[in-house]
């Protein structure tokens, strides 16, 4: 399989940056898009050419580290599918494609395809978590949750945090991911105690990170390789009006 | 204190800004809809009903006031979003392709600046006069001012007859995202009612449409027409 690559080179955040483009063969069907980069950056390399920087690290779909846009699509055009579990088959001897960076102002990019994406962590620290006493491990079961709270608290748990919804959004919106963070702990008895604090914390912090603002295109939901669903949005939107109007004391950070 | 300034100038704020006043004008548009439809009961119906809104005095004052002041913000917000969300991506992509955001919703800026140039217009047509001087002058035979006569007259001219027609494709166009966006930003989004809420959306967008048109290709139409004695300028 031969393949053009169009891919976007950038030497440090300061750098301009520009599309290079690439032509890299012997690419077989069975490869990741990763294993495909591999095999370009291999060729560079034995060309004493800088080879191509890239985010990766368990391969397997779970950690959310991968992080390109492939043809204009965050995690390329397979649904529910990250980068690294994208495979070769899906593309066609001769395909012209580009491979471009997560897009964002939150979200600058280190170099080549590599972004910085310690924006999401800081809104994490601002209310992604429950506080408990340590101690001995409560009961299995001993606190009843309902079989469909589970389930939903799950499907956002299954949040990887890597910033396609962002990459996706017309306006590099992060709504999706923090409202999966709220969601998650909103369906369980452990997240009630600061439930309003987390949410007005957590939307505080994503507005200072300077991401822009949903305006319900669904196109993160689309995109997303864990298929959040916008209706996580729609939750963080009531639990965040029911909140500012309520909390006596928002604890600023 | 800290938080009322946090919650004001939140991104979410800002959507429900957009959301509340937002409806607020769904519900003149279906009002000022229904009034419109009075067209086709004639001259004396449509008269009565325009003197019955003057008539008012005070507290049509109050609802105009109030309705400029939700455009306002609808307006103002939509420009602090646009330009937060503009900021927000500094550099474009080379290749974009868009799986699931509708080409409404994509468009929101751009149709909402064509309708509120449109409304400008209307205002200064049909509500000031100060396009066509003239329609300040139409009474009817008991004296009223002669709306419907500057209805038909207004339309008359194809020209303004379709500057209109496209304003409300327009309007549909952008109510298509709006009535069902406002949902998501109030917080209803339910697996039992999205489909219904895709529904009513659609629904209320094209009745809009459809109500406001039927009257500028009615008088194209002929459909309605100048009562006798007013002579087209």
């Amino acid at each position: 399989m031969k393949l053009k690559l169009h891919i976007w080179r950038q030497k440090s955040t300061q750098d301009k940056g520009k599309m290079v483009t690439y032509e890299v063969d012997g690419i077989i069907e069975d490869m990741s898009f990763l294993e495909m980069l591999d095999v370009l950056n291999e060729k560079l390399i034995l060309n004493e050419e800088e080879p191509v920087a890239f985010d990766h690290d368990c391969r397997e779909g779970i950690c959310g580290a991968c992080s390109l846009t492939i043809n204009g699509i965050p995690h390329g055009p397979e649904k529910e599918t990250t980068i690294c579990q994208l495979h070769m088959r899906h593309f066609k001897d001769g395909d012209e494609i580009y491979v471009e960076p997560f897009r964002a102002r939150a979200f600058p990019v280190l170099r080549d395809l590599v972004t910085d994406r310690t924006a999401f962590d800081r809104i994490m620290q601002a209310g992604g978590f429950v506080s408990a006493n340590t101690g001995g491990i409560p009961d299995a079961n001993a606190i009843p949750i309902s079989k469909k709270d589970a389930d939903l608290a799950m499907d956002n748990a299954a949040c990887i945090g890597c910033g396609a919804c962002v990459a996706a959004c017309k306006n590099a919106s992060a709504m999706l991911f923090v409202s999966a963070k709220v969601a998650q702990y909103a369906y369980l008895p452990q997240g009630q105690t600061e439930r309003k604090r987390r949410v007005l914390n957590m939307v505080a912090q994503m507005d200072r990170e300077g991401f822009g603002n949903c305006t319900n295109y669904y196109e993160c939901e689309a995109v997303c390789p864990k298929g959040i669903s916008v209706a996580s949005i729609a939750l963080m939107n009531r639990d965040f009006l029911r909140a500012s109007l309520s909390e006596e004391k928002a604890l600023d950070r | 204190m800290a938080a009322l300034v946090r919650f004001l100038t939140s991104s979410i704020l800002s959507k429900i800004v957009m959301a509340a006043t937002g409806l607020v004008l769904v519900l003149f548009l279906l009002g000022h809809m229904a009034g419109n439809l009075q067209m086709y009961l004639g001259q004396d119906a449509m008269n009565t009903y325009a003197e019955t809104l003057q008539g008012l005095g005070g507290l049509l004052w109050v609802i105009r006031a109030a309705l400029f002041i939700m455009l306002v913000l609808h307006v103002i917000t939509s420009i602090k979003l646009k330009w937060e969300n503009y900021n927000a991506r500094p550099e474009q992509y080379a290749m974009r392709k868009y799986v699931r955001a509708s080409l409404s919703s994509r468009t929101m800026i751009w149709t909402g600046i064509m309708i509120f140039l449109f409304v400008t217009y209307h205002l200064l047509h049909f509500t000031i006069h100060a396009t066509n001087p003239a329609y300040g002058g139409l009474y009817d035979a008991m004296g009223r001012h002669d709306v419907y006569s500057m209805v038909v007259l207004g339309y008359s001219n194809v020209l303004i007859s379709l500057v209109y027609i496209a304003a409300m494709i327009l309007l549909a166009f952008h109510l298509f995202h709006a009535i069902e966006s406002m949902f998501q930003t109030l917080g209803v989004n339910h697996e039992k009612y999205n489909p219904f809420i895709h529904g009513l959306s659609l629904t209320v967008a094209s009745i809009i449409m459809v109500g406001f048109l039927s009257i500028p290709i009615g008088v194209l139409f002929g459909w309605i027409e100048l009562p006798a004695g007013v002579i087209i300028l």
